[in-house]
């Protein structure tokens, strides 16, 4: 089982690398979301540190459910995902490889970029240590759940619109308590209990979710 | 006599139910309504600290209720036509979905007319009100799902996922009170002990929640028939029905 979750994983990162653009437009996205909100409300330096939590979580937010549909959507369109959905091996090993590696590609950049943004929004330090830790543990879950909406929307039309609608009532909390913990550090406040929801999620999303999502999977290929 | 449970699962044979059922409901609906608002808004004393404000209650809380109590049985619906195949049950899920729809949305806006008088605002992002809009989004996705997928077995299976993932959010909305210390006050009424409200105004509360459920049976069974009649449409009685009219 770890031979076929190492071989997807693998095979994913490697088919991402060969595709380096995809990687960077979803990056470039993020800093485009996060450079608009100074521009647009004003560059008092105490207003955006107030609102720097939730801006650049808010922008991982979008720009992870704006990747979604590359996690399946390729393997489904020339018959891969079938192939594999067809192997004897259990679909949530599969899946949750494939997420990871969706996920290193597309949250991990997103996540390592962050304390620079986070200083030009004038965070302090602590905060800005708290904010990369919430995003570590979060986008997780964001792509996660997520592929839940990838999976059900494969092959739809308008389906980029369609996956958002459907993904991000369920990141809220994510939202909540991620940009709940940077707002509680940029105000002084006891961080853990934000982080350790956060890490709840996170372990709870990782058990559960692998198998909805392959359960999607099957009503999508069927 | 042996009472077959299973008849009525045949989309057939509950078509005809319903049809019988609805006008007799809707009765029951507007007769309570009419009831419920007399007693509601008329019968019922001005509360002593809220004045009249308080009145919407008997709207909103019904609402809530029902927009709570139709996302579990559409999920219910929904997971049950998923698990064993039973084609009127994914009907009804997809019935169920634009009335729950409905009665969170008047939830919301019924939250919002008695928040300005008495919170003097008509939104605050506090867990109640911000789940319940969650709750509502969780609707808009199932049909939205739903109607992007033509097959109609497909979109009744993975719009029935959806809906079971969605669950999550019913106990969150309905413990949010509890378990954070927000704007919207707590429950005044519990199935374990004494509701801390005056009998009458319980009684008309009671009595609209009962109008809002005759009201929500009867339109579901209404678009579960138009649901009927457009999938079985390739069937023999259909044709029939439709020659008959």
């Amino acid at each position: 089982m770890l031979n076929l979750f190492l071989c997807v994983l693998q095979r994913d990162l490697l088919l991402a690398m060969r595709r380096r653009s995809d990687v960077f437009v979803s990056l470039s996205f993020f800093i485009m979301v996060v450079m608009l909100f100074p521009l647009g409300v004003g560059p008092e330096p105490e207003q955006l540190k107030n609102i720097a939590a939730g801006i650049l979580w808010v922008a991982a937010l979008l720009s992870s459910t704006l990747a979604l549909n590359r996690i399946f959507a390729a393997d489904y369109a020339d018959g891969t995902l079938e192939q594999m959905m067809l192997a004897p091996e259990p679909i949530s090993i599969m899946v949750l490889a494939k997420v990871l590696a969706h996920w290193l590609v597309t949250g991990l950049p997103l996540v390592l970029l962050s304390p620079l943004l986070a200083l030009q929004f004038g965070l302090p330090g602590e905060a800005i240590g708290v904010l990369f830790f919430s995003l570590l543990v979060g986008t997780p879950v964001l792509s996660l759940i997520g592929a839940i909406g990838a999976a059900l929307t494969l092959g739809l039309r308008g389906g980029g619109v369609l996956v958002s609608i459907l993904v991000l009532p369920l990141t809220i909390p994510v939202l909540i308590f991620g940009a709940g913990a940077v707002s509680a550090s940029v105000s002084g406040m006891e961080v853990a209990g934000h982080l350790q929801l956060l890490g709840g999620l996170l372990a709870g999303s990782l058990a559960l979710t692998p198998w909805v999502i392959g359960a999607g999977l099957r009503i999508s290929v069927e | 006599m042996k009472l077959n449970w299973f008849k009525y699962a045949a989309p057939q044979s509950f078509f005809v139910l319903s049809g019988k059922l609805i006008k007799p409901l809707m009765l029951i609906a507007a007769a309570l309504f009419v009831l419920g608002f007399y007693v509601g808004y008329i019968k019922a004393p001005t509360d002593f600290q809220q004045g009249d404000a308080y009145r919407i209650i008997y709207l909103h809380v019904p609402a809530a209720w029902m927009s709570m109590v139709m996302y579990v049985a559409m999920a219910g619906w929904a997971g049950l036509g998923w698990a064993f195949n039973t084609r009127l049950s994914s009907m009804m899920a997809s019935a169920i979905a634009p009335t729950g729809a409905m009665f969170t949305f008047l939830a919301l806006w019924t939250g919002a007319l008695w928040g300005k008088p008495t919170w003097g605002t008509w939104w605050v992002w506090d867990a109640r009100l911000t789940s319940e809009l969650i709750l509502l989004f969780l609707y808009i996705g199932f049909m939205a799902l739903h109607a992007a997928i033509d097959e109609p077995r497909r979109a009744d299976k993975a719009a029935a996922l959806l809906a079971l993932v969605g669950v999550v959010n019913v106990p969150v909305i309905y413990f949010s009170v509890q378990w954070w210390n927000t704007l919207h006050q707590g429950s005044s009424i519990s199935m374990t002990s004494a509701p801390t409200m005056v009998k009458i105004m319980l009684i008309g509360m009671l009595i609209m929640t009962f109008a809002f459920w005759a009201y929500a049976f009867a339109a579901v069974f209404m678009r579960v028939r138009c649901i009927i009649l457009e999938r079985e449409k390739n069937t023999e009685w259909v044709k029939t029905y439709w020659e008959q009219q």
